[in-house]
């Protein structure tokens, strides 16, 4: 499949793609959301497999970002059941969900704005600190020497995003591109085995979502499976293994990049003639 | 600020304190100062809650009260009935009611923190007024036990044992103001130790983003939780420190107006800062009695502390504390070292409006 890709994208690809036979890692079965009377997402099945790219789109509207609240507990689900690797999430809050390994990304940028971009990923790292309170508040050498192993983590996790040269700046006063990089260091600091990103790249130059995709093939060799919500249909059909694609709340179709953009229903519901046409 | 600046400053700090009484002969603005370290010790934990998780509690002074009372309480005893069936405490020793005020204290607030958990401005305001109100109508109507409006009189002092000096009586001024010391010193560390922290970066996120706070694994009520209970039972012992020291102990300790004392110090000074509700609680503890010296009539008095406090909120609403830091941080910017490379994104100063 990586032959149908284009050439940037195939190093990305080629990196770690599962093959079909990989472990399921995460599992949605007959998920269903209302909101009142308005269903915006319905009986939805679909399964992420361990360690790789998978992207949920469709077209403004169709339930995506409601599917991943759903997930990540923001928002209760009417019906229907989430797994994930043998762990049922329905019901569990945000916080808990995130004990299991399952980190999300927002759509509207959402850092922690009064802190300093070290400190932001520092409070991400919150799960992987080991200090009791009471031992924090008798001061005992361990908490400092937690501090410091904490600190460290943080200054490997700004190098692997490449915001090291920022990282006493506060958050306010980065840039819009570099925002949606810090957004992603606090979720990786939060240790995620699968990853969600709601739309990273919206906003962003081409320079800026090349970069990004460079990101996300480092992320992946860290055998985090990551779950995608995105536009950019360059970067889509450049980063993921799979692509879902949703239209209504229901999907309409679920494959590799190539047969998805020459999915018949796809094209109709979503990419549009024109860009058939644009890609000759 | 460097390091090394800033614990020097400190240590200047601490044993200009300690030196204080050796040179001060004058026990009245002994008294002032030991009156305005226990607001202090009461602004500070105050300033755990409202600075660092961003939760108004205006019903602070409730801890305080309860603090004061359990205290007094513990070591005077009592004797009450429930249903008839009498319930007496023996009269304890002054060290160990002060620990008993400071569980109860750390308690009560556990106790708001939990039934308060998914309210969350507005509402946390509503709950914590509510509870004072409570705690000062029980004071003032359960007679048997804290004597009502009679107020609870001859409140024992405290005896602290010294290796090598024997049992040292606080009684008066100056061992009071070495107690009132040591406290503020032991709050201020223990509130340091907890920002500095997993469990203050978690209160931090809370009041900053909540639902990214959540989002990476962080369990924001038991945080807050958390720092109720630290906030409380450090204003607890503030409270406990008060009534060892005036020993006399009346339902007023509850009023409301204590509670706005303890916002104003930390608002000015600069809530979320470890140095703000100090600064805050020096310049409002001392400003009335600094205007007695200048014979300055009382109502004119709450009009110059009214004015001050609009002056300060409108020209340096984040505080002093934070004023005086960017200050520093733009004097020792220009003299210091030249600036990184200047970014393409961000906006020059000189071109701001």
């Amino acid at each position: 499949m990586s032959a149908t890709l284009t050439p940037s994208s195939a190093a990305v690809a080629a990196t770690a793609a599962p093959g079909p036979d990989a472990a399921v890692a995460l599992a949605v079965t007959g998920l269903s959301i209302r909101f009142g009377g308005l269903t915006a997402v319905e009986d939805m099945t679909f399964e992420v497999r361990e360690g790789e790219v998978l992207s949920l789109i469709g077209p403004n509207g169709a339930g995506k970002t409601s599917a991943f609240n759903a997930i990540t507990g923001y928002i209760h689900a009417s019906s229907g059941s989430i797994v994930y690797r043998g762990a049922p999430l329905v019901g569990l809050k945000p916080n808990q969900i995130a004990e299991h390994g399952v980190v999300r990304t927002f759509q509207k940028t959402s850092v922690f704005n009064g802190l300093t971009v070290l400190d932001n990923v520092m409070v991400g790292l919150h799960r992987r600190a080991k200090q009791h309170p009471l031992a924090i508040m008798l001061g005992l050498p361990g908490v400092r020497r937690d501090e410091a192993r904490l600190r460290d983590l943080a200054w490997e996790i700004l190098d692997l995003v490449g915001l090291r040269a920022r990282a006493e700046e506060t958050a306010v006063s980065l840039s819009y591109g570099e925002l949606r990089l810090l957004e992603v260091a606090i979720a990786l600091a939060a240790e995620p085995t699968l990853l969600l990103l709601d739309e990273p790249v919206s906003g962003m130059n081409p320079a800026e979502t090349g970069a990004f995709m460079a990101l996300l093939a480092r992320i992946r060799t860290r055998g985090i499976t990551v779950l995608l919500v995105e536009h950019d249909m360059k970067m889509v059909m450049g980063v993921s293994d799979r692509i879902v694609c949703l239209n209504q709340g229901r999907i309409i179709a679920d494959g590799p990049p190539a047969a998805i953009q020459s999915d018949p229903q796809v094209i109709r519901a979503y990419l549009g003639e024109r860009y058939v046409r644009a890609r000759g | 600020m460097s390091r090394a600046v800033s614990l020097a400053s400190s240590v200047a700090w601490v044993g200009f304190l300690v030196t204080l009484p050796l040179w001060m002969d004058n026990l009245y603005f002994l008294h002032v100062l030991i009156i305005a370290g226990i607001f202090i010790v009461a602004a500070m934990s105050l300033n755990l809650l409202l600075g660092y998780t961003g939760q108004l509690s205006l019903g602070h002074v409730a801890f305080f009260g309860i603090g004061a009372y359990a205290s007094s309480l513990c070591s005077l005893g009592f004797e009450i009935h429930v249903l008839d069936v009498p319930i007496t405490l023996a009269p304890k020793p002054v060290w160990f009611s002060m620990l008993v005020a400071v569980t109860f204290a750390g308690l009560c607030g556990w106790f708001i923190g939990k039934i308060s958990f998914k309210v969350r401005g507005a509402y946390f305001v509503i709950v914590s007024v509510s509870f004072a109100e409570v705690t000062r109508l029980v004071a003032l109507n359960w007679l048997e036990l804290t004597q009502g409006p009679m107020a609870l009189n001859n409140i024992p002092f405290l005896k602290f044992w010294f290796p090598g000096i024997g049992d040292v009586d606080i009684l008066g001024k100056v061992p009071n103001y070495y107690l009132v010391l040591g406290v503020a010193i032991v709050t201020y560390v223990i509130i340091r130790r907890l920002v500095h922290s997993r469990a203050g970066r978690a209160m931090i996120a809370l009041r900053e983003n909540e639902p990214l706070a959540t989002s990476v694994g962080i369990d924001v009520t038991r945080f807050l939780v958390l720092a109720t209970v630290v906030s409380a039972a450090l204003a607890g012992l503030a409270g406990a420190v008060y009534a060892h020291y005036v020993r006399i102990v009346d339902p007023d300790v509850f009023l409301f107006i204590y509670t706005v004392t303890m916002v104003i110090m930390v608002i000015t000074g600069g809530k979320g800062t470890l140095a703000g509700p100090i600064v805050g609680g020096l310049i409002f503890g001392i400003l009335p009695e600094v205007l007695r010296g200048f014979e300055v009539k009382p109502e004119l008095q709450w009009i110059v502390y009214g004015v001050l406090m609009i002056l300060i909120v409108y020209f340096l609403p984040d505080g002093i504390v934070p004023a005086v830091r960017d200050a520093w941080k733009r004097w020792t910017g220009r003299t210091g070292a030249p600036p990184a490379e200047p970014t393409g994104t961000a906006v020059p100063a000189e071109a701001r409006p």
